[in-house]
C-alpha cells in the first residue's frame, strides 16, 4: 500500500521500512531463541499428544495405550512391568475406617504408600499425612504432621488423612476437564493423560488429598513396583494431579490397601460396604464412628472411631 | 448497511461487498504501519517491553520443560503468583468498563471520544489474563481438553468452565466493538449504532459478570474459610473500579504529558469521582469482613491472622497487606481531597497507589492466605520464585505491548488523522 498517503513525509519511507523489517527479523530471531528449551524436548508421539479421555477410550484403543506405556516404562527402568485396568466390581462400595484408639503414628502405612504407589523419592511423597493432636481436642489446628520423636508420645492421639472419598467430592464438580470422577465402587481417580494441571481440584479439596507432579516422578529401578494400575499406581506424567485411589488395582482384585497391610497395629479396616459380611461393615454397625469435617457436606467414605 | 446519515460524497458507499475486500486489508497494514511508528521514545519504551516479554517466554520454557518445581508453589499452597495476578487482572478488564457506562448509558459526548481507551484495556488485560492461567497449567499442551466438541467441557458443573465462556465471550465483545468503532472511523463514515450499541450494553453486564464469576471460583470452595464469603465478588467489583479506571486514568495523563495527545479534562474528572466512591466502598467491605473474622475469633481466622499479625512466626505475608492497607488508605485520602483532578501529579500518584494497593489485596493477599493454613492446618509459606517473577514480568509486559500498540492506532484513528485516502476529504469536519 505504498501509495497510501503516508504518516511519515515519503523521504523516510523507506529507510524506516528497512529499519522495521531489521527490527521484526531481530525480535523473531530473538522470540526463537527465549523459546529454545521448548524445542529442545523430545518430541512426544502423537498418539500420545491426542490420546483421548479415559471414557471415551475403545477397548483397543486402551489396549495400545497400555501397550505404549508399558513399552516407555520398559525402556526408562530396564524391567517389565504390568499396568492393569481393573474394573469396578460388582456391588461394591469401598469404605475405610481408623481405629483411633490403636493407631499409634509409627507411621509405617505412610511409607507403605509411598512405595506401592511408586512416589517421587526425593519429595518423600505420600498420600497419606499423620497428624499428631493432643488427646482432648478434635481441632486440626492443635495437630503436627512434623513430629520426629518416639511415638506414641505422652498424651497425645493420632490422626492418619488420606482421600476421604467422599461421595459428594469438590474436587470432581471443580474439574474444567472431567480429568477426575468418582467411579462406581465409590474410588475418585484421576485420568494421568487428560489433567491439565490448573490444580483446581487440589484447592477445592478440604481435605490436602491431592498431590501435583512439580517434576517428573523419580523412582530408582529397582525399587519400582512393577505392578501397577492404569487410574491407580502407574508413574505419574509431570504436571498433572493424583491422588489416593484405595489401591483400587489391589482391592479391585479382592487384595486389601497398602497402607493396611502395613500397619502393624490393626487400626485400619477396610472392604466393601455392600457385604454384609465385610469387617468394615461390623464397625460401622457396632462403632460410634465419625468422619472429617462434616460440616462441609462432602459425605466421605472414611470413618474414625475410638474403641469404648 | 449504508445509512441516510452517511456522508454524501462518501466513496466507498458504492459496492458495499467489494469495497471491504479492498478496503478493509488497507486498515490493517496502515493500522500496523501506525502501531510500529513513533518517537523514538515510543521506540525505546517498545524495544523495552519486547525485552522483558521475551524473559518472560524463556523463563517459561523452562518452566514447561522441567516442571513446575523451579516455582515456589508447593502441595499445601498449590496457587500463587500467577492466578494472583489472574484474579487481579479480571479486574482491570472488568473496570475498563466504567468508562463505558458514563459514555453510552449517560451519553456523555466527552467520555465518548476516548472511550475506546477502556475498551482496550479490557481486550488487552483480558489477553493478560489467560495467559496467567495458561503458564499455571502442568500441562498447557493439553489445553485443548477444555475446547468443546474435541475435549470434555465440563460445563456448568465446573466454575473454571464459566469463567473461560465469561472471559473468551468479553474479550470478543471487545474486540468486535473496538475493531467495528476503529474501521468505520477509518473509513470516515459515521458508526451505525445497530452494529455496536446492543454489543456495548451486553459488554457493561458482561463485565460485572467475569469478575462476579471470577470470585465464584474461590468463594464457591467450603474447604476454604478464607475465601468462602458471599462478600468476596462484591469485594471483587469494588476494587476492580478502583484499579481500572486508577489505570485509565494514569493512562490519560501519561498520554497528555509525553505524547503530546490533546485529551478533554471532563473523562479524568468522571473517573475520579468513580474511584471516589469505589475506594470508599472497598474500604467498607474489607472492614466488614475483618471485624467479622476477628471479633468472632475460633479456628477459621486462622488465615486472616496469618495474613495481618502471622501465625507460629510465619510472618511471609505481614508485609504485603500492611503495604496494601498503606496504599488503599494513602490512596483514599488523596482522592477524597477536594480539587483531586486538578493537580496531576498528585493524582498520579493516588492512581498508583491505588493501583498497587488492590493488586497486593486481590493477589497475594487474597490467594496465597486461602491456602495458609492449609486444609490440614499445616503452615506452610510461599513467596514467589525468581522464576515466577520472570515470568509474570513477561505476561504484563505483553499486555502493556498490546495496550501500548492499540493506542497508538486507535488514538490517530479517532483523531482523524488516520484515515483511508479519499475518505479524508470526505470527511472534513472531523479532521481539522
Ligand atoms: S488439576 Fe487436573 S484433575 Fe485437578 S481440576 Fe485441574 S484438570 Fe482436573
Amino acid at each position: 500500500m505504498s501509495d497510501d498517503q503516508a504518516v511519515e513525509p515519503a523521504p523516510g519511507l523507506s529507510r524506516r521500512r528497512v529499519m522495521k523489517a531489521l527490527g521484526a527479523t531481530l525480535g523473531a530471531a530473538a522470540f526463537g531463541a527465549a523459546a529454545a528449551p521448548l524445542l529442545d524436548q523430545e518430541a512426544p508421539d502423537a498418539a500420545a499428544l491426542f490420546q483421548r479421555h479415559y471414557k471415551e477410550l475403545s477397548r483397543d484403543e486402551k489396549a495400545e495405550v497400555i501397550q505404549r506405556l508399558e513399552d516407555e516404562a520398559r525402556e526408562a527402568y530396564g524391567r517389565n512391568v504390568s499396568i492393569a485396568d481393573p474394573k469396578p466390581r460388582w456391588r461394591t462400595k469401598f469404605a475405610y475406617a481408623i481405629n483411633l484408639s490403636l493407631c499409634n503414628g509409627n507411621g509405617k502405612c505412610v511409607e507403605a504408600c509411598h512405595r506401592e504407589n511408586n512416589h517421587d523419592r526425593e519429595t518423600n511423597q505420600s498420600y497419606i499425612r499423620v497428624l499428631e493432636m493432643p488427646k482432648g481436642t478434635m481441632d486440626m489446628e492443635q495437630g503436627n504432621t512434623t513430629y520426629t520423636h518416639a511415638v506414641p508420645a505422652e498424651g497425645k492421639f493420632y490422626l492418619p488423612v488420606q482421600c476421604q472419598q467422599c461421595d459428594e467430592p469438590p474436587c470432581v464438580n471443580v474439574c474444567p476437564v472431567e480429568a477426575t470422577w468418582k467411579e462406581r465402587d465409590g474410588i475418585v481417580v484421576v485420568d494421568y493423560d487428560w489433567c491439565i494441571g490448573c490444580r483446581y481440584c487440589m484447592a477445592a479439596c478440604p481435605y490436602h488429598a491431592r498431590r501435583f507432579n512439580w517434576k517428573a516422578p523419580v523412582v530408582p529401578a529397582d525399587e519400582l513396583n512393577p505392578e501397577q494400575g492404569y487410574l491407580s499406581n502407574r508413574v505419574r506424567p509431570q504436571g498433572v494431579v493424583e491422588k489416593c485411589h484405595f489401591c483400587l488395582h489391589r482391592t479391585r482384585e479382592g487384595r486389601l490397601p497398602a497402607c493396611l497391610e502395613a500397619c502393624p497395629t490393626g487400626a485400619r479396616v477396610f472392604g466393601n460396604i455392600l457385604d454384609p459380611q465385610s469387617p468394615i461393615r461390623r464397625v460401622l454397625e457396632d462403632k460410634r464412628v465419625y468422619v472429617l469435617k462434616e460440616e462441609l457436606g462432602t459425605k466421605p467414605s472414611f470413618f474414625y472411631f475410638f474403641d469404648a | 448497511m449504508s445509512r441516510m446519515d452517511d456522508r454524501p460524497m462518501d466513496i466507498v458507499t458504492t459496492q458495499p461487498v467489494q469495497r471491504h475486500r479492498v478496503t478493509y486489508p488497507r486498515f490493517l497494514a496502515r493500522a500496523l504501519a501506525a502501531a510500529t511508528d513513533g518517537s523514538l521514545a515510543f521506540y525505546a519504551w517498545m524495544t523495552g517491553l519486547t525485552a522483558v516479554f521475551l524473559v518472560g517466554v524463556n523463563a517459561w520454557a523452562h518452566q514447561v520443560t522441567s516442571g513446575m518445581i523451579h516455582t515456589n508453589m508447593t502441595d499445601h499452597v498449590s496457587w500463587g503468583l500467577y492466578i494472583a495476578n489472574f484474579t487481579f487482572l479480571v479486574g482491570v478488564a472488568a473496570g475498563g468498563v466504567m468508562m463505558v457506562i458514563p459514555a453510552y448509558l449517560y451519553k456523555d459526548k466527552k467520555m465518548q471520544d476516548v472511550v475506546i481507551l477502556g475498551e482496550i484495556l479490557a481486550i488487552a488485560a483480558i489477553l493478560a489474563c489467560l495467559a496467567f492461567v495458561t503458564v499455571d497449567l502442568g500441562r498447557p499442551g493439553r489445553v485443548w481438553h477444555m475446547f468443546p466438541g474435541v475435549g470434555r467441557f465440563h460445563f456448568p458443573m465446573s466454575m473454571l468452565t464459566w469463567d473461560v465462556v465469561v472471559l473468551s465471550g468479553y474479550l470478543l465483545l471487545n474486540l468486535h466493538v473496538v475493531g467495528y468503532l476503529l474501521y468505520t472511523r477509518f473509513l470516515g463514515r459515521q458508526p451505525n449504532p445497530r452494529w455496536y450499541k446492543p454489543f456495548v450494553l451486553v459488554s457493561i453486564v458482561w463485565a460485572i459478570s467475569i469478575h462476579t464469576v471470577t470470585a465464584f471460583l474461590y468463594c464457591g470452595l467450603g474447604g476454604r474459610p478464607f475465601w468462602n464469603s458471599a462478600l468476596l465478588a462484591p469485594r471483587f467489583l469494588a476494587s476492580a473500579f478502583v484499579a481500572g479506571p486508577a489505570f485509565l486514568i494514569v493512562t490519560m495523563l501519561v498520554l497528555r504529558r509525553f505524547g503530546r495527545v490533546d485529551l478533554p479534562q471532563r473523562p479524568i474528572d468522571v473517573l475520579v469521582r468513580i474511584v471516589r466512591v469505589a475506594i470508599l466502598v472497598n474500604l467498607l467491605m474489607v472492614a466488614s469482613e475483618l471485624f467479622t473474622e476477628f471479633y468472632t475469633g475460633g479456628a477459621h481466622t486462622a488465615a486472616a491472622r496469618y495474613l495481618f499479625f502471622g501465625h507460629e512466626g510465619a510472618t511471609a505475608l505481614v508485609p504485603w497487606i500492611w503495604t496494601a492497607l498503606a496504599c488503599a488508605l494513602v490512596a483514599a485520602f488523596l482522592f477524597l481531597r477536594p480539587g483531586a483532578s486538578a493537580r496531576s501529579g498528585t493524582l498520579a500518584v493516588a492512581c498508583v497507589l491505588a493501583f498497587v494497593g488492590a493488586w497486593i489485596e486481590k493477589g497475594m493477599g487474597l490467594i496465597v492466605p486461602g491456602f495458609v493454613p492449609s486444609t490440614l492446618h499445616e503452615i506452610v509459606e510461599y513467596t514467589p520464585s525468581h522464576l515466577e517473577w520472570r515470568v509474570s514480568a513477561g505476561i504484563v509486559a505483553f499486555g502493556l505491548l498490546v495496550y501500548s500498540a492499540a493506542l497508538k492506532v486507535a488514538l490517530p484513528i479517532f483523531r482523524g488523522t488516520l484515515r483511508l485516502p479519499g475518505a479524508e476529504t470526505a470527511a472534513p469536519e472531523e479532521g481539522s
